[in-house]
């Protein structure tokens, strides 16, 4: 049986560990020691679940997509309502775990990174849920395409610094973020919304968004008598991905297809298919799938979804990768906003532009496969990108 | 004997405290690195750190990310940055250290790296986010080659951590002065004397202190404690300002003049 657990260092297979200059190393042993401890503490455990509960609104629905369904006439959808959370994305649940940890290791500050804002978003609101300071750094590009999420930051009593520097997005979010980290470690706590960095993030933060294939797994038990075929996620860092998916690595019969952001096409540069055109490299505190050039340089990338334009991808993705365990493919941002569109016109749901990516690759295989079942999880909810999906669509504009 | 080791022989020897200077190499052109690291040992430097640009360098801070980015505009490879070491070693013995963040290395590969560099006349790596945890493989590569393995102890590494440090390390342990960034401050951070106190506990090593040193007041205190001080920042920005006016020998040259000099003025 395949499992897809770390070993005591953070190593997936040979990805994952923990890559960062001297002064953030104890400081993420204390994290880690904080975290195993909260892990065993029935206290921490029942207020997890009441806030995932009554704050955020879990369990998620598993919708069944009949209209798209019937639509296409191959394979029976199921969609994961991950969208229908407080502050519109899965990133709450990852949120509300880190702060409550945050709270319990005595830090008054938190700092994050975010890229389509949705973790930028659900950190601002636990912060101010929690009274705790927040400062989010955005890249100015992501600043612009996602302007909305950065009032609604603000709105919430978060400081949002914008970084400059590279591309101006994701990537660079992160590295200011980890600066600011370096600095304050004494009272501040990174609350890193992806399942990426160093040693425990990504284990950590997969744990906290387990319960999404915790309850889909159940879920579709419960309606079909049966485990779904193929599951459908897209992958940035990779969080709604591997929450999702992390509950089904022993069903080995379950197909499990990650998306990755295709861009405008296969030159480097201009997507983010880490699996298409990386190696694998140390970036950001992990060993994973980088894109790169022929010197060592980190890639740009382009995506039209700020949350998937990252040119590394998470390290437990990077070993179900190689152990066959998970498909990755990418779509390109073309793709992606037809099946968002396909999928607002049929089922009355606009999914966020990075979620998009899933829907669009579960859309192109249905057709090919009746009988199975698929569950795409919507991770996000397209309030945030309707400014993009109006460039994009001009023509409804004219109406 | 690594050229390292025989600099703080010397040094030793001779009751003197080093200074160590950090350039990115290949700022503001890579043909222009060697003349910058002959001023600098004009200047009375002791050993080059020379910085291999990155596009992705979280540990430093606005300076020498400037630097890099200006570096790998210019063309400044891995490749070149041997090329440029090997171009210094023709006229100079000074210990050169290089100073990368891991991913270019890696994607080099550590064993064509070791050799390279070995035969450029790099003496040792220091490899900014390579935690001692994951330098297993690495370091009996580097130094079968010859290179000595330069790791960084910080204000906020424990007892064990700093043991773990001083085992992995030959020539030198780096000590970082303060929690952040690399960059100019106006004082030096008052962490540095229980963390050389605490490293001289765990190691016979000789300690260099770095991070935030560039005025001579911070020469002399950080020099009273350690065996030797690094200055990078301070350096760049002179860099920076000159750009490619003829004057920047003569400035870099004098400014490590200006903090050499405290350092001969320290008692025995």
């Amino acid at each position: 049986m395949i499992t897809s657990e770390p070993d005591t260092r953070g190593h997936f297979g040979p990805y994952g560990g923990r890559y960062v200059p001297e002064t953030l190393m104890s400081p993420l042993e204390d994290v880690e020691r904080a975290w195993r401890e909260a892990r065993q503490s029935p206290e921490f455990q029942a207020e997890l679940k009441e806030l995932l509960h009554n704050y955020a609104g879990r369990p998620t629905p598993l919708y069944y997509a009949k209209r798209l369904t019937e639509q296409l006439g191959g394979a029976k959808i199921y969609l994961k309502r991950e969208d229908l959370l407080h502050t519109g994305a899965h990133k709450i649940n990852n949120c509300i775990g880190q702060a409550l940890l945050a709270r319990r290791m005595g830090k008054r500050r938190i700092i994050a990174e975010t890229g389509a804002g949705q973790h930028g978003v659900a950190t601002a609101t636990v912060c101010a849920l929690f009274g705790l300071d927040c400062v989010v750094y955005m890249g100015e590009e992501d600043m612009r395409r996602q302007r909305l999420n950065v009032f609604r930051m603000r709105l919430l009593g978060a400081k949002v610094v914008g970084v400059n520097t590279g591309s101006r997005t994701l990537k660079d979010a992160i590295s200011e973020a980890m600066r600011d980290w370096v600095t304050n470690i004494g009272d501040t706590h990174y609350l890193l919304g992806s399942a990426l960095g160093a040693h425990p993030y990504p284990t950590m933060v997969r744990d906290f968004h387990r319960c999404i294939g915790d309850e889909a797994r159940a879920q579709i038990l419960e309606r079909e008598g049966r485990l779904a075929d193929t599951l459908f996620a897209c992958v940035g860092g990779g969080s709604n991905a591997i929450g999702l998916f992390h509950a089904f690595i022993p069903d080995e019969a379950v197909k499990l297809v990650g998306v990755e952001a295709g861009g405008r096409g296969g030159t480097l540069g201009e997507h983010a298919a880490r699996f298409a055109g990386g190696i694998p490299g140390v970036l950001q505190g992990t060993y994973s799938y980088l894109l790169q050039n022929d010197d060592g340089q980190i890639a740009l990338t382009h995506s039209v979804s700020a949350g998937l334009d990252y040119p590394s991808v998470g390290p437990e993705h990077a070993w179900l990768h190689d152990q066959g365990r998970a498909e990755y493919v990418s779509c390109t941002d073309e793709v992606a906003l037809q099946g968002a569109l396909k999928l607002a016109r049929t089922e009355g749901i606009i999914p966020a532009l990075e979620s998009s990516h899933g829907v669009a690759e579960a859309i192109r295989r249905a057709p090919e496969e009746p009988g199975k079942i698929y569950i795409v999880n919507v991770s996000g909810r397209g309030d945030k990108d309707v400014d993009i999906y109006r460039e994009n669509f001009p023509e409804l504009d004219k109406a | 004997m690594s050229r390292i080791t025989s600099l703080f022989e010397r040094l030793s020897a001779e009751k003197r405290r080093g200074l160590i200077a950090y350039v990115t190499a290949g700022d503001p052109a890579p043909e222009r690195t060697p003349s910058l690291v002959a001023a600098l040992e004009r200047g009375g430097a002791d050993l080059i750190e020379l910085g291999v640009p990155f596009s992705d360098p979280v540990a430093d801070g606005p300076v020498i990310q400037r630097a890099s980015d200006r570096a790998i505009a210019a063309g400044c490879t891995l490749a070149k940055v041997l090329e440029i070491a090997a171009a210094i070693r023709k006229q100079s013995e000074i210990p050169l250290l290089l100073f990368s963040y891991l991913n270019p290395l890696l994607r080099c590969g550590f064993d064509r790296l070791a050799a390279d560099a070995r035969a450029a006349g790099i003496d040792g790596c220091l490899i900014t986010d390579l935690s001692v945890e994951e330098a297993g493989d690495t370091v009996p590569r580097l130094r079968a080659a010859g290179l000595d393995t330069v790791f960084l102890a910080a204000p906020t590494s424990p007892a064990h951590r700093l043991k773990l440090v001083a085992e992995y390390s030959s020539g030198f342990v780096y000590l970082v002065s303060r929690t952040g960034v690399t960059g100019e401050q106006a004082q030096l951070s008052a962490s540095v004397g229980p963390l050389v106190a605490a490293m001289r506990e765990a190691t016979s090593l000789p300690l260099a202190v770095g991070f935030g040193i560039s005025k001579p007041e911070h020469a002399a205190a950080a020099g009273s404690l350690a065996d030797a001080i690094v200055v990078g920042s301070a350096f760049v920005r002179v860099v920076e300002e000159c750009g490619a006016d003829p004057r920047l020998e003569a400035e870099v040259e004098a400014l490590a003049r200006r903090l050499k000099q405290p350092l001969l003025e320290l008692p025995a």
